[in-house]
């Protein structure tokens, strides 16, 4: 009889290509993972030299000299650059974009829907056209018309806006930043607040809220995690933004981009990357600082979406609890 | 927009197919960076969405356990990875083995940045299909990877597919890693393994010479990139038409309706 066999086999024939599917699908799924291990192992391991050569003067050194010979390589002023304009880029564009979101969720579909989506069509701009529009358009009108009034008033007064504008400074990309960040924090904003129940604002508006209040009292308590997420979501961006502020921010180098007011040329962490990486030799200490500096970007993109990750999750579970109870 | 009103004065048939004339003079065009682009953008693809989709059905279909919840947080945080770092990346282990610049470094920094965000859009999309279609499947004594394939993913196309779309508008205007894997070049396509031009690294040129004609022409490359991305997402419109307004808040009033 070959019915036996027969079923065996088929059996056995099941198995093997069902396992082969969930060993490829396993390895796919596991791919992200030894990408990253081999990122930070090779990040590393290539710019081993310069932690040998400057210790942890790397971080906190403020001179940067690719010269030969007079080397010196201390990133603290491009950290210094990158916190600046993300949380300058934050404070002017995440209550914006929360606004934006709070508009477009309340207002009647024929006007919200086409505003979020042209909310969201400005998140796939790139940014290097965002780059090509503040260098050549945005600039000048922001110099013209807005830094040069501020300096004029205050810039003697007020350290923040003592020197003088020339529109290639850390206000300029991070108002630029500000509104890359827009889109991206709105159109989640705006998901998040879409997704409380219409029970949530009928109960409030019952109860004799004005709109503020019950966007106050019944919508921000419950969207909190998602607002919170959103603005972090946000923040990652601005801090791994490369070339729109590489385009705008002066880009001036060691201890001159340690900025001195708001009008003052800068530089951050992902600028200097993008500026010398081509020219530096792979033989001078030039290259493996660069790459250091990919290290720190990398360290602090990474801490940053890890903390907003766990926070997130931590407070969803807390709600979920509160909701169950 | 101010990109249109510039770029439409730049655009001309040799604008779109020649390749760049001597910096300055304000001749040439960005044929090749067109090329690029579109090489790139394609080779990337290749490699990046079909590990992009298994790694979505790995986190969708095989149940949950300690290593899915790794991948997907790990998948969540390499998603916000600043592009430059992944440029860095593929420079140290493409570029510098191989010993030159080359569209495959370039290509392999891109399908970095575009998998994790398939596979998200993936594993959501397949969470959206009922598991009585899978029930239904299985009681046909299909195979399972028939069942993922011929099945669960038919009925979650409209979602995959824009995440595919969403990730090369992505990658389609990405310029930081391009700086070092690519490099950019001034000649049409001669190779895997040499150097390419792409529209974004061209408008970065562009944009640091000193000269007007460059500025115009930086203007008609912006147009020409933004009138592409443009096409994809009105393609990924097209769609989701009919489904919902966005794979997002379906899938959040999904969870709402099952937490009511």
């Amino acid at each position: 009889m070959s019915h036996l066999p027969a079923k065996q086999q088929k059996g056995i024939r099941r198995f093997d290509s069902d396992k082969l599917f969930k060993i490829g699908a396993t390895i796919a799924g596991v791919y992200v993972l030894v990408i990253i291990a081999l990122i930070v192992f090779q990040l590393f391991f290539e710019s081993y030299p310069i932690w040998i050569e400057e210790g942890f003067g790397f971080v906190t050194g403020t001179d940067w000299n690719p010269v030969e010979g007079r080397e010196s390589f201390g990133v603290f002023p491009y950290i210094l650059g990158t916190l600046i304009t993300s949380a300058l880029a934050m404070a002017i564009g995440v209550p914006l974009s929360i606004g934006i979101a709070m508009f477009v969720s309340d207002a009647p579909p024929k006007i919200g829907n086409p505003l979020g989506f042209l909310v969201e069509l400005l998140a796939a701009v790139p940014s290097v056209i965002y780059g090509l529009w503040g260098l050549y358009v945005f600039r000048v009108y922001f110099r013209d018309y807005i830094e040069k009034p501020i300096h004029d008033t205050f810039g003697d007064s007020i350290w923040l806006f003592s020197d003088t504008p020339l529109g290639l400074d850390i206000l300029t990309a991070s108002v630029v930043l500000a509104i890359m960040i827009i889109p991206t924090v709105s159109a989640v904003s705006r998901e998040v607040l879409m997704a409380v129940p219409q029970q949530q604002r009928e109960a409030a508006y019952m109860l004799g809220a004005t709109k503020w209040e019950m966007f106050k009292l019944a919508m921000f308590p419950y969207a909190k995690t998602g607002l919170i997420g959103a603005a972090i979501l946000g923040l990652g961006r601005a801090v791994g933004e490369t070339i729109a502020v590489t385009m705008l921010i002066g880009n001036a180098t060691g201890i001159n981009a340690i900025p001195e007011s708001l009008f003052g040329p800068g530089q951050t962490m992902s600028s200097i990357i993008a500026n010398e990486f081509v020219e530096a030799s792979p033989a001078s200490l030039h290259l493996p600082a660069l790459i250091g500096v990919g290290l720190v970007l990398l360290s602090m993109a990474v801490c940053i979406n890890i903390v907003a990750h766990v926070l997130v999750t931590r407070m969803l579970h807390v709600r979920e609890g509160a909701i169950n109870s | 927009m101010e990109v249109v009103r510039n770029g439409a004065a730049a655009l001309s048939i040799e604008f779109l197919t020649q390749t760049p004339g001597a910096i300055g003079s304000g001749e040439g065009g960005i044929g090749p960076a067109i090329q690029g682009t579109l090489i790139v953008i394609g080779i990337s693809s290749i490699i990046g969405v079909p590990i992009g989709v298994m790694s979505g059905i790995f986190l969708a279909e095989f149940g949950e356990s300690r290593i899915t919840k790794l991948v997907r947080f790990f998948n969540d945080v390499f998603m916000e990875f600043p592009s430059i770092v992944l440029g860095i990346f593929a420079f140290l282990v493409i570029v510098l083995l191989l010993g030159h610049f080359s569209i495959w470094a370039g290509a392999f920094a891109l399908s970095l940045i575009m998998f994790p965000i398939v596979a998200r859009t993936t594993e959501e999309s397949l969470k959206l299909v009922p598991i009585t279609y899978r029930e239904a499947g299985t009681a046909l004594g299909l195979k399972r990877w028939v069942i993922t394939f011929r099945i669960v993913i038919s009925a979650a196309k409209s979602g995959l597919v824009t995440g595919i779309l969403l990730s090369v508008a992505r990658i389609g205007g990405e310029t930081a890693p391009l700086i070092m894997t690519i490099l950019g070049s001034s000649q049409f396509f001669a190779g895997f393994n040499s150097p390419m031009d792409a529209l974004p690294l061209r408008i970065w040129r562009l944009s640091l010479l000193p000269y007007d004609s460059a500025q115009l022409q930086g203007w008609g490359a912006a147009l020409v990139l933004i009138l592409i991305i443009l096409v994809i997402n009105i393609a990924v419109r097209y769609f989701v038409l009919g489904k919902s307004s966005n794979l997002i808040g379906s899938i959040i009033k999904q969870r709402n309706l099952k937490r009511v």
